[in-house]
């Protein structure tokens, strides 16, 4: 006997697989594609989380946009690109936890992670499984032999600091310099690379032990110890994007009138938000969005970022480029896409066009004097000053 | 020397405003609310998107972040720490409430708000320089008005009819119920008011030092550690924690900065000291 319930039921089936059917018989030009995984380990959420959200928007961005216009093309296959993410929340136990998942997925390609410690801690799983990964994170070690699988993912302090302090000393007149830096590893590290270029440039070092806690929230007594002894340069080694407006508006309340830099990515918004005016004269290290360099495809890819997000990211502009060299290395060497063997091959000879600034820039791997072997983005070293709500590119430099 | 005892002060005031709505939370129901930070956080981003986003004055912003967190408050006791304190006799579940709701809100506030830091335009423009003291008038305006909420409140809990209930039910809850005190109706008031006075200096401070989403954990240890300086559950315990441990702060940073950041390590290393011979804090509980 055939009551309710089972009709009910036969009829859910019925639908259930009508649908299946349905959708397995789409034909789709996505559908034919194969997948290609790219995984990010990075921090997401917490007070650092602009850090690794700038990161990996970048690359759902990238990704989004490549999918959408038929998938990327590696030898005789073609790949939609499939970022898979994992949110280390800045702590290095999470992080290696994030590396083995991508180890498990079978990914061979990651970047990230944003901080020191976590992009030491992964090293292990990553060499152990065969994956290369771009950390935004300074330490030479990683880079250096006989480590191999880490490929440093923007400029570093110890390249743009000195560039910067050398800039400022000879068109600003800068002979004393002043250093403030969070209590953690990256920005230590940061400023105790800062003072030994500070050194060999000449400077007068008048403060350089100045730290404070990352979670501070006001800065008035940190600096005006600092404001009193009024250095020509005030360096904010390592500020993270929010505590850079507090930082900059702390010191301008204090009286401070001499120049701002940090060698860290910044965001307009955000200092314009927090320091208005204040900020103005601020120098820091940028990417590739700037009038004067973008290329119509920066420009393209700032436009989908904010349709996508709702509001750009101006950290994204060194950010754009770690997903762009993973897919065109692995289109100058396809075998590279199951091997990194055969990545860290192509590495020494890859060269392709840079998409995302004016004229014939290239995209090619650098490091050799840093680290003794390429293992870091050809990124361009945009210095940035900030100028009522806009980076201004102050100058352009690059490593080798 | 003028100028680190003025950050002193400063600092002192928006702390001890910050821990005021922790330590009457705690004093009624003996929760201690984790989410004491994220609601200050809350409270900030409201002031942004009204006051900073939509551009309607500040002091309306400030109201309907005291009003929001208010109400957040008022649901939070009544449908999850009401029904926790009623179904479990052990003190740890409420702690263990109090702590999903600040990852809870933590999720919420990053989905709504976004990962950046936020800020407002200033509501005071210019800077106070005489006597070798500097500071700008907005600070002064702040700090001036987290006296007055401060003097305010301790002045509703003292006079007020629903003051002096709140105060019953905080030295003896059994005792006040006998009295005729209607304990859910207090409990759900003081809960709000708490929450209310987080949104509240969340939204004053937004004017000075911005807000970001994952500030709302690291607000809460801070709120804590007054309140343990000052002695859990006492409102003058809260106020005392919020000025000594800005002082503490303040000449710490000027004294020993040639050592690093040596200030928060001394600061801790003190509290232990002073816990381990006066675990109540300064003026320890019950409600004084």
């Amino acid at each position: 006997m055939i009551n309710r319930r089972a009709t009910l039921k036969s009829m859910a089936l019925g639908a259930v697989s009508t649908l299946a059917i349905a959708a397995m018989g789409i034909p789709s030009v996505q559908a034919q594609n194969k997948e290609l995984k790219i995984g990010f380990v990075g921090v997401t959420s917490g007070s650092a989380a602009a850090w690794g959200t700038s990161n990996v928007r970048s690359m759902q961005t990238r990704a989004a946009w490549l999918n959408e216009t038929g998938g990327v093309k590696i030898g005789d296959s073609t790949y939609n690109v499939n970022i898979v993410t994992f949110d280390d929340q800045k702590d290095p136990k999470r992080a290696i936890a994030g590396m083995e998942k991508m180890a498990q997925e079978g990914i061979h390609y990651v970047v990230g992670p944003n901080v020191d410690d976590g992009a030491a801690a992964v090293r292990p799983v990553a060499e152990a499984n065969g994956i290369i990964y771009f950390p935004y994170a300074f330490p030479k070690a990683l880079y250096q032999k006989p480590a191999s699988n880490a490929v440093l993912g923007m400029i570093a302090n110890y390249q743009s600091g000195p560039a910067i302090y050398k800039y400022l000393k000879e068109k600003q007149g800068v002979k004393t310099i002043a250093f403030v830096a969070a209590n953690e590893s990256d920005p230590l590290s940061q400023r105790d690379g800062g003072v030994e270029a500070a050194k060999a440039l000449g400077l007068e070092i008048v403060a350089q032990n100045d730290t404070y806690q990352n979670d501070t929230r006001d800065f008035t007594p940190v600096l005006t110890p600092i404001v009193s002894l009024k250095p020509d340069l005030l360096v904010l080694s390592g500020v993270a994007p929010a505590n850079a407006p507090l930082l900059i508006r702390a010191a301008r309340e204090l009286g401070f009138e001499g120049l701002i830099s940090t060698e860290t990515a910044q965001d307009a918004k955000v200092l314009e938000e927090g320091a208005g005016e204040y900020a103005n004269g601020f120098i820091s290290v940028g990417g590739a969005s700037t009038p004067e360099i973008a290329s119509d495809t920066m420009k393209e890819f700032v436009d989908r970022y904010t349709k996508m997000f709702g509001e750009y990211n101006d950290e994204s502009n060194t950010k754009v480029y770690a997903l762009e060299y993973i897919l065109e290395t692995l289109k100058a060497n396809p075998a590279a896409i199951d091997n990194v063997e055969e990545f860290k091959k192509t590495i020494d000879t890859f060269s392709a066009p840079n998409p995302y600034l004016k004229g014939d820039a290239k995209l090619s791997y650098v490091g050799t004097t840093s680290f003794g072997q390429k293992r870091q983005l050809a990124v361009p070293m945009v210095v940035n000053e900030y100028k009522d709500g806009a980076f201004q590119t102050l100058f352009v430099g690059s490593v080798d | 020397m003028e100028q680190v005892i003025a950050n002193g002060f400063y600092l002192g005031a928006q702390y001890a405003l910050i821990a005021l709505g922790l330590t009457l939370i705690f004093a009624l129901m003996n929760v201690l609310n984790f989410a004491h930070g994220q609601m200050y956080v809350l409270g900030g981003f409201i002031t942004y998107t009204i006051y900073g986003q939509l551009g309607l004055p500040f002091v309306v912003a400030l109201l309907a972040s005291g009003v929001t967190l208010a109400v957040v408050g008022a649901l939070m006791e009544k449908f999850l720490f009401r029904t926790v304190i009623r179904r479990s006799l052990r003190e740890e579940s409420t702690m263990l409430l109090a702590a999903a709701t600040a990852f809870f809100f933590d999720a919420v506030i990053l989905l709504l708000f976004g990962e950046k830091q936020r800020g407002v335009p200033k509501i005071v423009k210019g800077v106070f320089n005489e006597g070798g003291i500097i500071m700008p008038y907005d600070r002064m305006v702040v700090g001036v008005l987290a006296l007055v909420f401060i003097a305010a409140f301790v002045l509703y809990m003292q006079y007020s009819r629903v003051g002096r209930a709140m105060r019953a039910l905080a030295q003896d809850r059994v005792a006040a119920q006998l009295m005729g005190v209607q304990v859910d109706r207090y409990s759900m008031i003081g809960f709000a008011m708490g929450a209310m006075l987080a949104g509240i200096v969340g939204g004053l401070l937004v004017t000075i030092t911005g807000v970001n989403s994952g500030i709302g954990g690291p607000i809460s240890i801070k709120a804590f550690m007054m309140v343990m300086i000052g002695g859990a559950g006492v409102v003058g315990g809260a106020i005392a924690g919020g000025f000594i441990l800005g002082m503490m702060e303040s000449v710490g940073l000027t004294v020993l900065r040639q050592y690093g950041d040596v200030t928060y390590l001394v600061i801790f290393a003190a509290l232990m000291v002073f816990l381990s011979i006066r675990p109540n804090g300064l003026m320890g509980k019950p409600w004084g």
